[in-house]
C-alpha cells in the first residue's frame, strides 16, 4: 500500500471515528445534547484524534527509520572489497539503490515480471540493457554482488512497506476503537481535545527553536569536520584564498572578510545618509499628502527581489561605473567591483534605514520638539540638536541591522562584486565576499569530504555569528533606548 | 506689587535691529534650514530616481522578450526522409533524428524562396538554413511523431527564426555587429530583410516564452519560463500549506497561551533572530539537513519549499502576532464571561477577527518568499531543467527551478539574447509581486477595523 493510499485510509477512518464517537456519545445521553459534558462535536473530534495521532506518528517514524535500518543492514552484507572506505561504500550503496529502483521501474513498466525480476541473473541477462529500456541509465555493468544486494534491498523494502501498512492500520484501528469506546456522556471530551490542540500549538512554536538548532547543529558538525581536514589557524589568519579541487588549497578567509566588509562599508556610506535624510524629511517636513505617496514608493524598493538588484548591478551600474569613473581615472577596467556591489546594496537598504529611522523619529515625544521651538530654534536645529540625539540609539540600531543585511546579501555580490579574492584598497577592483564563495563552493558537483566544499560551512558559520552578533547588539541598543521615554 | 509693564525697562531689541530686518546670524540660520531641507529632498529624489532607473531599464530591455521573430512558410513533409519504410510505424519513424527534420525545414524554405523569387544574395543553402532556429527541427519532429498522418502533406509551418535574426528585428544585432559575429553574416541579415518584405519573416506574440522550458546556450530563442513558473507555483503552494498553519499556530500559542518561562523566552528571542539570519544560511541548512541527512531529492520544489518556509515563518509569526494583539481584550472577556473556554475564545472569536491581518501578513510573506533566490541556488534549483515537473504529488519531488533563479541563470549566460529573456522574466516576476501586494492592500482596506 503506498503512503498516499495509507493517508487516505487513515483519513477515512478518522472520519468514521468522528461520526461514530459523536453518535455514541449522543446515544449515551439519550439523544439530548444537554446531558453531555461537552458539545457533541468534541466527542467526534476526540475519536478522530485517537485515529490520527498514533497512526500518523507511527507512519512518520517508520518512514524515517526504515531507510536507515535497510541501508545499514545491506551495507553490512556487502563484500569487503566493495566498501574499502566511506566514499566507496556510499558509491556502492548508490549503485545498489539505483539497480533496485530500476528493477522496480522495470516491473512497473511491464518489461519484467514480478517473479522474473527476483530471479534475474547478471550472468545470463544484460540488466543494464533491460533497465535502459525502461529509462533507467546505469553507469557500469552490474556486478553479481551489487545485484544480490539490490535484490535484498528490494525484498527488505517491500517487507518494510507491508509491515508499515500493517502497523499503521493496526494503530489506526486501535485508536478508532479506543476513541469511540470513550464516547460517553460523562467523558470530558472538550478538555481532552483542547489538551491535544494546545500540544500542537506548542509543537508549532518549537519549530522556531528547532530551526535555530538545525542551523547551528548542521553548521557546527560540518565546520568541525572541516577543521579536522584544514588547520583552524590557516583558515582565520591566512591571507590567500585559492581553492584547488585537486587538493593543497589555501583557504584563508581574510580576503573574503575584507571584501565583505569593504562592500558593507560602501553600502553604508550610500544608505545611511540617504535613508536618514529621507526619514527626517518625511517625518519632519513633508506634508501629509507627500508622505502618503512618497513613503510607499520608497518601500517598493524593499519589495523588489534582490536578484533584480543583482541584474541592475551587472547590466547597468557596473558598466556605467567602469566607463565613466574607473576607466577615465585609471582605476581599473572591471565592471564588477566593490563599488558596484556596495552602491547597489546601499540602494536596496535605503528603505530599511528610512522606515526604521522614521519610526524612531516619530517616537521622540512632541514635547521635546515644542520645547526646542519655544526657545527659538529652527526646524533643522531642532532636528540636529534635539531629535537626532534623542533618537540616536535607535538609529545606531537601524544602521547595525542594515550592516548585518549588507554582510549577508548574496545575489547582488554574486553578480556585482566579482570572484577574485584579493586584498586591495581600490574600490573599483573586483573583489569577492564570503557569501559569493559559499555559493561558489556549494553549487555544482560537490564532494562533501573535501575541505574545499566544507569550507563553505565554516564561512557560513562565521557569517551567521557575525550577523547574529550585530543583530543582538542592535536589539540591545534599541531596547535600552525604548526605556527612556516610557 | 508693582506693575512691571508701567516701568520703562531696557528694550530687548534696539530700534537699530528691528525684528523685521533679518540679522546676519538669522540669515545664516535660515540658509542652513533651507540647505537641510534640500538635503532631504535630494535624498528622496535620489532613491526614487534609482528605483525609476531600474524599472525603466528592465522594461526597456525586457518587453521585447514577449515578442519573437518567426518564419512562416509551407513545408512539405516528405515521406522519403521522415518515414523511409512508409508504414507510419511510430517506433521506426522515431529513428529519424532532428537532423532529418532540419533538412525538411531547410528544403521547404529554399523552395519558398525560389517560388517567391527572392534573391539569395549569394548565400549557400546551408547558410540560408541557419536562419531557422535550431529548436524548430525538434518541435516539428515532436509534432509529426504525435500525428503521423501529417506525413506526405504540406503544412504551413510557423517556426522560430534563429536568435540572431530575432535580435536583428529587435535592434540588438546590427550589420556592424554581424561582421564580427561567427554565428551570422551581414548577407544573412540582408536576406532576412528581403524575407521580411516578402512576408516570410515576422514578429509576433510569444506564448512559448511562458510555456517552454529552458533551452541550451545555442537556442536562446526557444528558452521559456515554463519550468520556472511551474516550479514557483509548486513552491508557493507548498510554502502556503506548510508555513501558514505552523506560523499561525505558533503565534496563537505565543500570544494567548504561553506562560512566562524560559522556553517561551527562548522561542521569542529565536523568532526575532531568525528573521535576521541571512538567506544564504537557510540554503546551507537546507543542503545539509534536507538533502544530505534526510536524503530528499536535490533541485526538487519540496526542498526549496521547506527552506523558504523556514525563512518565511518568522515574518508570518510577527505579522500574525501583531494582528492577534490588535483584537481588544474586551472580546476575550466577553467570550470568557459567557462561559467559553480559553481555547473556544481564541478559535471562535479572536482568530476570526484577526483573520484579515493574518491574511495580509501571509500574502506579503509569500511574496517575499517568491522573490528568494540565494538559498535555492545552494539546494540545486539552479540546475538546467528541460522537463516540466509532473503533476503533484510526485511533481513536488521532480527537479524544477524557480522564477528568480531562472532570471539569474539566464543573465549569467554569454549570449545577450538571454539578458533580454532575463529582463522579460523579471517583468513576469514583478507582475506577480505587484498583484500579491495589491491584493494584500485591498484586503487590508476592505477588512481593516478600528476598535
Amino acid at each position: 500500500m503506498s503512503v498516499l493510499m495509507l493517508l487516505a485510509v487513515i483519513g477515512a477512518l478518522a472520519l468514521a471515528a468522528f461520526v461514530l464517537a459523536r453518535h455514541r456519545a449522543l446515544a449515551s445521553a439519550g439523544g439530548n445534547p444537554r446531558d453531555l459534558h461537552s458539545l457533541p462535536n468534541y466527542y467526534g473530534w476526540n475519536g478522530a484524534i485517537w485515529v490520527l495521532l498514533p497512526a500518523m506518528a507511527g507512519l512518520v517514524l517508520w518512514l524515517v527509520v526504515q531507510p536507515m535500518v535497510v541501508e545499514s543492514r545491506i551495507s553490512g552484507t556487502l563484500p569487503a572489497e566493495l566498501v574499502t572506505d566511506a566514499a566507496a561504500r556510499a558509491l556502492t550503496m548508490a549503485d545498489v539503490r539505483r539497480v533496485a529502483g530500476g528493477l522496480d521501474t522495470a516491473v512497473a513498466a511491464g518489461a519484467l515480471s514480478a517473479d522474473g525480476s527476483g530471479q534475474i541473473d547478471s550472468q545470463t541477462t544484460d540488466i543494464r540493457a533491460v533497465l535502459a529500456g525502461v529509462g533507467v541509465a546505469l553507469g557500469d555493468e552490474v556486478s553479481p554482488e551489487v545485484l544480490a544486494a539490490a535484490q535484498d534491498y528490494r525484498a527488505m523494502t517491500a517487507w518494510g512497506a507491508a509491515a508499515r501498512s500493517a502497523l499503521v492500520l493496526a494503530l489506526a484501528l486501535a485508536g478508532l476503537f479506543r476513541g469511540v469506546s470513550r464516547g460517553h456522556k460523562e467523558f470530558r471530551a472538550r478538555n481532552e481535545v483542547e489538551k491535544v490542540v494546545l500540544g500542537l500549538l506548542v509543537a508549532a512554536s518549537s519549530i522556531a527553536i528547532l530551526t535555530t538548532l538545525g542551523i547551528v547543529g548542521s553548521m557546527i558538525t560540518e565546520t568541525a569536520d572541516f577543521f579536522t581536514k584544514y588547520p583552524l589557524k590557516d583558515f582565520f589568519f591566512s591571507l590567500t584564498w585559492s581553492p584547488n579541487f585537486k587538493g593543497n588549497s589555501d583557504l584563508g578567509m581574510i580576503p573574503l572578510l575584507w571584501g565583505t566588509l569593504y562592500v558593507t562599508l560602501v553600502a553604508l556610506i550610500v544608505c545611511v545618509p540617504v535613508g536618514l535624510f529621507t526619514a527626517i524629511y518625511l517625518a519632519e517636513y513633508a506634508s501629509r499628502a507627500t508622505r502618503s505617496w512618497v513613503k510607499p514608493l520608497i518601500e517598493v524598493i524593499a519589495g523588489i527581489p534582490t536578484v533584480v538588484f543583482g541584474i541592475f548591478a551587472l547590466v547597468t551600474v557596473g558598466p556605467f561605473l567602469r566607463d565613466w569613473f574607473a576607466a577615465p581615472m585609471g582605476l581599473g577596467d572591471s565592471g564588477s567591483s566593490v563599488m558596484t556591489a556596495g552602491l547597489v546594496i546601499g540602494i536596496l537598504n535605503i528603505p530599511f534605514i528610512s522606515s526604521l529611522s522614521d519610526d524612531i523619529i516619530n517616537a521622540v515625544p512632541q514635547s521635546l520638539r515644542d520645547g526646542s521651538y519655544g526657545l527659538g530654534a529652527t526646524k533643522s536645529e531642532t532636528v540636529r540638536q534635539v531629535i537626532l540625539p534623542a533618537a540616536l540609539p535607535g538609529i545606531v540600531g537601524a544602521v547595525l541591522m542594515a550592516a548585518s543585511r549588507a554582510i549577508g546579501e548574496t545575489m547582488v555580490v554574486v553578480m556585482g562584486a566579482g570572484a577574485a579574492a584579493q586584498l586591495s584598497l581600490n574600490p573599483f577592483d573586483a573583489m569577492t565576499t564570503m557569501t559569493v564563495k559559499i555559493v561558489g563552493q556549494l553549487t555544482g558537483d560537490t564532494d562533501f569530504a573535501a575541505p574545499e566544499t566544507l569550507v563553505a560551512f565554516a564561512l557560513g558559520m562565521t557569517l551567521f555569528l557575525i550577523t547574529l552578533g550585530l543583530n543582538v547588539f542592535a536589539l540591545y541598543i534599541v531596547r535600552k533606548y525604548r526605556e527612556q521615554y516610557e | 506689587m508693582t506693575d512691571l509693564s508701567a516701568q520703562p525697562g531696557p528694550a530687548l531689541v534696539s530700534p537699530a535691529q528691528s525684528i523685521y530686518v533679518t540679522s546676519p546670524a538669522m540669515k545664516r540660520r535660515n540658509a542652513a534650514e533651507t540647505r537641510f531641507r534640500a538635503y532631504g529632498l535630494v535624498a528622496i529624489a535620489l532613491s526614487l530616481t534609482m528605483l525609476a532607473l531600474m524599472l525603466v531599464t528592465i522594461f526597456r530591455d525586457g518587453t521585447s522578450s514577449f515578442f519573437q521573430a518567426r518564419l512562416g512558410y509551407p513545408v512539405e513533409l516528405s515521406e522519403k526522409v521522415l518515414d523511409p519504410k512508409g508504414n507510419r510505424n511510430r517506433d521506426e519513424m522515431a529513428k529519424v533524428t532532428t537532423v532529418g527534420y532540419g533538412k525538411v525545414l531547410a528544403a521547404g524554405l529554399m523552395a519558398e524562396l525560389e517560388r517567391q523569387k527572392i534573391d539569395l544574395g549569394g548565400l549557400k543553402p546551408k547558410e540560408v538554413a541557419e536562419l531557422i532556429s535550431k529548436d524548430a527541427a525538434g518541435s516539428l519532429r515532436a509534432m509529426v511523431l504525435a500525428d503521423p498522418a501529417l506525413i506526405g502533406s504540406t503544412i504551413d509551418a510557423s517556426v522560430f527564426a534563429a536568435g540572431r535574426i530575432d535580435g536583428y528585428l529587435k535592434g540588438r544585432v546590427t550589420l556592424e555587429s554581424a561582421k564580427l559575429d561567427s554565428n551570422i553574416s551581414p548577407e544573412q541579415l540582408h536576406l532576412a530583410d528581403r524575407m521580411r518584405a516578402a512576408g516570410l519573416l515576422g514578429s509576433g506574440w510569444n506564448w512559448e516564452f511562458f510555456t517552454n522550458p529552458d533551452a541550451s546556450d545555442q537556442r536562446p530563442e526557444a528558452a521559456g519560463l515554463g519550468v520556472a513558473l511551474l516550479g514557483s507555483l509548486y513552491l508557493m503552494i507548498l510554502v502556503a500549506v506548510m508555513c501558514v498553519p505552523v506560523g499561525v499556530a505558533a503565534s496563537i500559542y505565543l500570544e494567548e497561551f504561553a506562560p512566562k518561562n524560559t522556553l517561551t523566552d527562548a522561542i521569542e528571542v529565536n523568532v526575532s533572530n531568525l528573521a535576521a539570519v541571512p538567506s544564504i544560511v537557510y540554503g546551507i541548512l537546507g543542503l545539509s539537513i534536507f538533502i544530505n541527512v534526510l536524503g530528499l531529492p536535490q533541485s526538487s520544489s519540496l526542498v526549496g519549499a521547506l527552506v523558504i518556509s523556514l525563512m518565511t515563518l518568522p515574518t508570518i509569526i510577527i505579522a500574525t502576532r501583531a494582528s492577534i494583539r490588535a483584537v481588544p481584550p474586551s472580546i476575550r472577556d466577553a467570550a470568557l464571561g459567557v462561559g467559553a473556554s480559553k481555547m473556544q475564545t481564541v478559535f471562535h472569536h479572536v482568530l476570526p477577527l484577526a483573520m484579515p491581518g493574518i491574511l495580509t501578513g501571509t500574502i506579503l510573506g509569500l511574496a517575499a518568499g517568491l522573490g528568494q533566490s540565494a538559498p535555492l541556488l545552494l539546494i540545486g534549483m539552479v540546475a538546467f531543467v528541460d522537463n516540466h515537473p509532473s503533476v503533484p504529488v510526485e511533481g513536488f519531488l521532480d527537479p524544477a527551478t524557480a522564477l528568480p533563479v531562472q532570471i539569474y541563470t539566464w543573465v549569467t549566460r554569454s549570449d545577450p539574447a538571454f539578458v533580454e529573456r532575463s529582463n522579460g522574466a523579471i517583468i513576469v516576476l514583478l507582475a506577480f509581486l505587484v498583484t500579491m501586494n495589491l491584493l494584500a492592500i485591498l484586503l487590508r482596506r476592505k477588512f481593516e477595523r478600528r476598535w
